[in-house]
């Protein structure tokens, strides 16, 4: 709508051309980590915790912190994008894979075509199951060598990196398999369903 | 936690800049008129897009400061980050009739209606008061009776932003009362709190329990941590306390 427009005066901070190509659309480069969440940070101790997969799936299962510690683990270096504009390059996690937790249950790919993640606190998000199988999904309990402090959604958080951070919901506490897709906390309320950073997917019907 | 489906596209829209007004040394208020109006609910926020004559452009986004009622016009409170891309221009270029991109309104959760009822705690770290003027704005816009605290942390009296416009509202309601800290330097005769915010302070300020206070908390991250943490360390209900983070962003 606002075609030939530019704002008198502004120059703006052009970035290296390695840096911009790899920033998608309308972010910028972050150096820090900043913190956003809805409400108060939860505090599940760690002996309480556990890590479940339910909805439909023949058999639910769950997991308690030591047995997800005893599963294999990875770390994946990746860049995050948040919605609301930065981006940080070449984040260290270590965690454990969905493909890893989602193989270790009976379920029906054909009909178990999206997931609800859990958080403590109430939190919940939604995805395609094909978004978080193929090493494109994790259960991280580690940051930059650390184990992942509370703000950042410690004990563990879910790390999908190729959407908007929001979708790695913190403090995630399971998963669970529905047959239709149901919107979660933030897509209920004018975030974007999916949230692909490159096609700027922020807000309802970008 | 309640929910709320915001319809259709949020499209940019090409807002003129009436006035701005410095409100302390580092941060401005911004009045602009917006061709459609922003439908926005206290708390909300925008993203502002600004391009270079080359096409180049940055993205941010910002609280709003003002209530729905002022529609068609919007004010933005932004506080200038030295390092910042953003933020020198809206504060120290940007002048009235200049145009400004902005689309919104953003974030159905961190919002507040008179009809949402109270009592309210409001508590505020720096230009963490933004978005909780709206809603103090609000509320004496529709002249609720909302039973209503704000808990407001600065570092300095000038570093108050709205300094005269709460000394105002807390004048003009008997259901709301101001309680403000500094915690660098105070005035002489200064009889607010002079620390940062803690437990103690939140339990002198904030509701008593029985009252089911409905709580906004919005600062830095380690002071929405703090009080937050605090208040659901005094029995608060974590449900009912809604928080919004922002930077600087050096991390731990």
């Amino acid at each position: 709508m606002s075609e030939g427009f530019f704002s008198r005066g502004f120059r703006g901070r052009r970035k290296p051309s390695d840096v911009a190509g790899r920033l998608p659309p309308g972010q910028y480069l972050e150096r820090g980590f900043p913190v956003l969440s809805a409400g108060p940070t939860p505090h599940t101790p760690l002996e309480r915790w556990d890590f479940s997969i339910a909805g439909q799936v023949h058999e639910p299962k769950r997991w308690t912190w030591q047995e997800l510690l005893a599963l294999p683990h990875e770390t994946p270096t990746v860049d995050i994008s948040c919605v609301t504009k930065w981006t940080k390059f070449d984040t260290h996690w270590e965690g454990v894979s969905l493909e890893t937790l989602l193989g270790q249950v009976d379920y029906d790919p054909t009909v178990a075509r999206y997931v609800i993640a859990f958080s403590d606190g109430g939190y919940t998000t939604n995805l395609p199951l094909a978004d978080v199988l193929g090493g494109q999904a994790w259960v991280a309990f580690s940051y930059e060598g650390q184990p992942l402090s509370p703000e950042h959604g410690g004990p563990a958080r879910l790390l999908v990196p190729h959407l908007y951070f929001w979708k790695s919901a913190k403090w995630v506490r399971g998963l669970r398999l529905v047959d239709h897709d149901e919107p979660g906390f933030w897509e209920s309320l004018g975030y974007h369903n999916y949230g692909d950073p490159w096609k700027e997917e922020r807000y309802q019907g970008d | 936690m309640e929910r709320r489906t915001l319809p259709g596209r949020l499209s940019w829209q090409l807002g003129e800049v009436l006035a701005t007004q410095a409100e302390t040394a580092r941060t401005k208020s911004i009045r602009l008129s917006l061709p459609t109006g922003m439908g926005h609910r206290a708390g909300q926020h925008v993203d502002v897009r600004l391009t270079a004559e080359d096409g180049y452009q940055a993205e941010r986004s910002y609280s709003i400061a003002s209530p729905p009622e002022e529609t068609p016009h919007v004010t933005l409170t932004v506080e200038r980050l030295d390092d910042g891309e953003v933020s020198p221009y809206l504060t120290e270029e940007l002048r009235a009739g200049d145009k400004l991109e902005l689309r919104g309104p953003i974030g159905g959760y961190f919002v507040w209606e008179a009809r949402m009822g109270g009592p309210l705690l409001l508590v505020a770290g720096g230009s963490g008061i933004v978005p909780l003027m709206a809603m103090l704005r609000h509320r004496a816009a529709v002249g609720s009776s909302v039973a209503t605290r704000l808990l407001y942390s600065s570092r300095s009296y000038q570093d108050v932003i709205y300094r005269d416009e709460l000394e105002r509202l807390g004048k003009s309601s008997t259901m709301l009362e101001v309680v403000q800290t500094l915690t660098r330097v105070h005035p002489p005769g200064w009889t607010g709190y002079a620390r940062r915010i803690d437990t103690q302070m939140l339990r002198e300020v904030a509701w008593p329990l029985e009252q089911h206070p409905l709580m906004f908390i919005c600062g830095p991250t380690p002071f929405v941590e703090t009080a937050a943490t605090s208040l659901v360390a005094l029995g608060h209900d974590p449900a009912r306390i809604k928080t919004e983070r922002f930077g600087p962003t050096g991390e731990a």
